[in-house]
Order: C-alpha cells, then structure tokens, then sequence
C-alpha cells in the first residue's frame, strides 16, 4: 500500500473570518456563519468576487441535536448568496471543521476546483448543559462506551488518570496549561473566556467583598484551582477550569489553487501538509497516553510538507480539555512521551517559550463550538504567519505552523501543516 | 429481530443472563470484546464464541460528577458521583464500564492496577456489566 502522499497541486488560504466565540442567546448558526463569512470578505487582501467560489464544504457536529437543524450548508450557501454551488456538510465530531477542510483541500489539489470555501459553526448554548452533555457523547460510541457512566470530560479524565499513573504528574500539571490558555485568551477579542486566572481570582476576591461575604485568601493561582468551590471537580481529575466551555461561533476560510493565490493575496498561507487518521474506541487502544490517530495523522502530514517537528514554529492544538493538549504535544513530536506535562509546567509552550501553543487562548479560553473549532485553529495560524495577531503576535516571525483537531477521543484526527513564503 | 450470533444485541441478551461472551478469531486467535464478526486483527469471518472470566484490573477511571443522562436517572450526580473505567481483562481485551465499590470521597485514592472482577448492575430494566474491587 502507498506510504507517503502529496497533493496533485498546491493550495493556499488567501482569506479566513470568523464570528466571536461565546454564548450568543437569539444568534442562531445562520448568523454566526454570516459574521464570519462578512469578515473572511474583508480578510482578503486583493479582493475577490465571491460568486467565483466553485464548492461549499461545512463542519457541523450537530445542529441536528443542538438547533434541531440538520443539512444546514445549502442553508447557508443560500444566505450568504452563493447557491447554486455544490454545499456539503462534513461531520467528524470535534474535527468536523477539519474534515471539511481537508475536502475542500483536496477539491481544489484534484484540479476540479480553483476556488472554494470552508466553513465551520456550532450552536450549542441553546440546550440545557446536561443535554449538551448527552449530545457530545454521541460522539463516542453509545452502545459500549457511554453505557459505562462515561461523558466526555470522563473520558479525557481517565487518560488523565493513566497519565499521571504512568508518568507521575499530579492536577497541578494539567492546571498549568489552563492558565497559559487563559493568559493568550485574554488576548484574543474573540474570545469567550479572555481573561487571565489571577484577574478571575481578583474579581472573586471583589465580588465577594461588595457582597459583605468572607474573601477569599488564594496565595495562588494552583490554590485557586485546588478549590473545590471555586474550581467544582467535574470529573476528577478534571475541573471546571481544565474543560473547554460550551460555545457558539462560526468561520469561514477561502482555498485557492497556488497558481492563481497571489491574484488574491499579497502574503498568501500555502497548505503544505494534510494527515488524516480513525481510531476505534478509547478502550480498544493499546495506549491510553497517546491518540493513536494523531501520531499518525502527524506522521502523514509531516511527510508530505517534508518537515519534522523540529521546523514547526507554532502550533494550534486540540485542548478540549487540559490533558488533551498535553497528549497533543507529544503525539506531535514537540515532546518526548511523558515530557510533556514537565514542559507545560516549565512554560515551554508559552507565547515566549520555545513551542508555543495555543496562541489564540485554545479551545480552552477561546471556546469550543465543536463544529467550527477546526476552522478556528487555522484562523489563528494564518494571522501570527503573516504577522496579523495583534498583541498576541509571536516576536519570531513564524514561517511554519500546524493545527491539530480531534473528533472525540482521536476515532478521527486531522493535521495540517501552513507555510508562509 | 436480529439474528446474528455476534452483535450488539447478541452482547447485552449475554449481559442479561449475567454471562460475559465474547468472539474469538478461528484464524489467528485473537479475542474480542464486545464480540466482532470480522476480526480486528487479521479481517477473518471466522469467530467463536469465548467466555470471559470476568477477572481483570483498572487501567483508567475517572469519577464522575456531572453524569450523562442515563447515569443520573439511576441517581448519580455530584453528592453520589459514578465511576466510570476502562477495565484490562486477564485474556486481553479492555473494556469501558461503571466500577462500584470504590471510595469516591478520595479520588486520587484509587489506584490504577486495582484488580477486579465482574459483577451485574440493574439501571432501568436492563443489566450492565460492571466491576468491582
């Protein structure tokens, strides 16, 4: 069987938008998709006519369950003006986003297109949260995995547990990724939760005196976390603060073929890598400190850009949930299996460390609107290679980034590799 | 009616008569759990039947407050969390399943290697597999 692979032609992001992420009540997908396809407009440096774009593809999880909308992406090729153009809804969970793009990818490598757009959105703060719960488990497998009391944080909590089991790190390691996350978000305008932990912890500690109640004495942002009125276990070892919220948003991204991108763009972003990879369930693995899918869908992705994990300058990971970014960084090759709690807690993957990650705030502090996360990562990965990242911007001058999605706990992963030249 | 000797619903019919079957490769004698018709390993149709033992050790588990649906309708929520585990059977396989009897007051308690052994819990009107130390 074939090893390596390539595209039969290159392809370039030449325009992204994205809506901000939150919990919009009266925004529907429709809306959010319109905000982030008026901004992918205006992102595009030459302009465009935006009847020129040949193919839709769009990343739901499940509007089915969350709106009680299913087949929305001739919905919104329609009000965004685009029909009659081919419009398809990809879904791979959590990954959806990145399956569509790695469609529209492939469209334009193919030669049946030039031009096409990716989309991505979720509406999911409408349903009540133990609804949302159930909704995202059907992501995992119902008749044999969530039959067992499992839900999604459970499921990311028991790796947790074999992790630290394995490798001896402790809750305090997964917490250092959230603070980081926190520390980019509150960067990002974009984002839901943009706000540094030590500025959540001060306005407790405000809230707390207005209403004449006893303040709370945190000496830290790990004793902070450590609390359990503060912090609620959700499933141990995961709290509130280690989970990505529940979200709305939507993102729209423009695929050109390379050949014609620099009609469109002064500084286009070349998509150099595409790897793609299943997994059966968490329980059928021979590892449950490592994604399987990732591990190999990097693999892939790294050949075909030619690159290894060494020549990555930043990258935009799958942090679901805070063990789940360390695991990533791992399955990538950033670190060594079970070094990369150690380099969370040293700061390694900070805006100022040697491999940052998550720049944008992650999953965690941007927020999560599963079907559109995907298209988020490449948003931020666009801007910070073509120095657009406002005050989050890495000072390096990135040339090369990669994202990471993962649909569930890794039954599909994408990674994708871009290159600015 | 589903019929097949090995499906979903030939799985929990087991469950129901508190055994645990599952399939077993002819060909290249790799076992399965929750039973397959096509084997995982080497694509072979050729299975049997094969008993577990029930006997077998946590390999990861997290304790669960915020519960799906279906585990809070069986009463579990934050003051009375679930446990939820994926479970290393001696012939092989792991398996996803609630684990009872464990002290939930002190998570990072329970240790990783526990062993354990099969036992049958009633939620609704049905019968889960389940383990406990």
């Amino acid at each position: 069987m074939r090893k390596s692979r390539k595209l039969n032609r290159g392809v370039a992001v030449v325009g992204v938008g994205m809506s901000n992420f939150g919990a919009f009540p009266g925004m529907s997908s429709r809306d959010l998709f319109v905000d982030a396809f008026k901004e992918m407009r205006t992102s595009v440096d030459k302009g465009f006519d935006p009847k020129e774009i040949e193919a839709f593809y769009l990343g739901n999880f499940s509007g089915d369950l969350f709106e009680g909308q299913a087949h929305q992406a001739p919905m919104l090729a329609d009000w965004v003006g685009l029909s009659p153009i081919p419009a398809a809804r990809l879904e791979g969970a959590c990954a959806s986003a990145s399956v569509a793009f790695r469609e529209g990818l492939l469209g334009i490598a193919s030669g049946m297109y030039d031009m096409v757009m990716v989309g991505g959105v979720e509406k999911m703060t409408d349903l009540h949260i133990s609804k949302v719960t159930d909704a995202l488990a059907t992501a995992a497998d119902i008749t044999y995995e969530v039959s067992a009391g499992f839900t999604f944080p459970g499921f990311y909590a028991s790796m947790a547990s074999a992790y630290m089991h394995q490798y001896g790190a402790t809750p305090e390691t997964f917490m250092r990724v959230g603070i980081k996350n926190h520390e980019n978000g509150a960067l990002n305008k974009k984002a839901q939760f943009g706000a540094r932990i030590p500025d959540l912890m001060e306005a407790k500690k405000t809230k707390a005196l207005q209403k004449g109640k006893p303040i709370p004495t945190w000496k830290d942002e790990i004793e902070f976390l450590s609390d359990d009125r503060a912090n609620p276990l959700i499933a141990w070892p995961m709290r509130l603060f280690d989970c990505s919220p529940v979200s709305d948003g939507g993102v729209a991204l423009l695929l050109v073929s390379e050949e014609i991108a620099h009609q469109f763009s002064d500084d286009p972003i070349y998509v150099i890598g595409s790897g793609s990879a299943s997994a059966g369930a968490l329980h059928s693995r021979p590892s449950l400190t490592s994604i399987p899918s990732a591990k190999l869908a990097a693999q892939n992705a790294y050949e075909m850009a030619n690159v290894t994990a060494k020549d990555i300058d930043l990258a935009e990971v799958h942090d679901c949930f805070t063990i789940a970014e360390i695991i990533a960084t791992e399955d990538l090759g950033f670190f060594d299996a079970g070094k990369g709690g150690i380099a969370a807690e040293e700061g390694l993957t900070s805006r100022q460390g040697p491999q940052p990650i998550n720049t944008s705030g992650g999953l965690k502090s941007k927020g999560h609107p599963v079907g559109a996360s995907g298209a988020g990562q490449i948003v931020e990965i666009w801007k910070q290679l073509r120095g657009q990242a406002g005050e989050r911007q890495l000072d390096k001058s990135p040339r090369l980034g990669l994202t990471h999605n993962v649909g569930g706990t890794g039954q599909t992963c994408n990674v994708h590799i871009f290159e600015r030249r | 009616m589903n019929d097949k000797k090995f499906s979903s619903s030939s799985y929990f019919q087991t469950i129901q008569d508190k055994k645990i079957i599952g399939s077993k490769c002819v060909d290249c004698g790799a076992v399965h759990l929750p039973p397959r018709e096509i084997c995982a390993t080497c694509l072979s149709e050729n299975m049997e039947e094969v008993s577990f033992s029930g006997k077998g050790e946590l390999a990861a588990y997290s304790v669960i407050y915020v519960p799906p649906t279906a585990m809070i309708e069986a009463g579990f929520g934050r003051d009375n969390p679930n446990v939820a585990g994926i479970v290393k059977l001696v012939e092989g396989p792991m398996i996803s399943a609630q684990i009872v009897g464990l002290d939930t007051k002190n998570p990072a308690e329970i240790k990783i290697g526990t062993p354990l052994k099969a036992t049958f819990v009633e939620r609704g009107d049905r019968v889960f597999l389940a383990f406990e130390a």
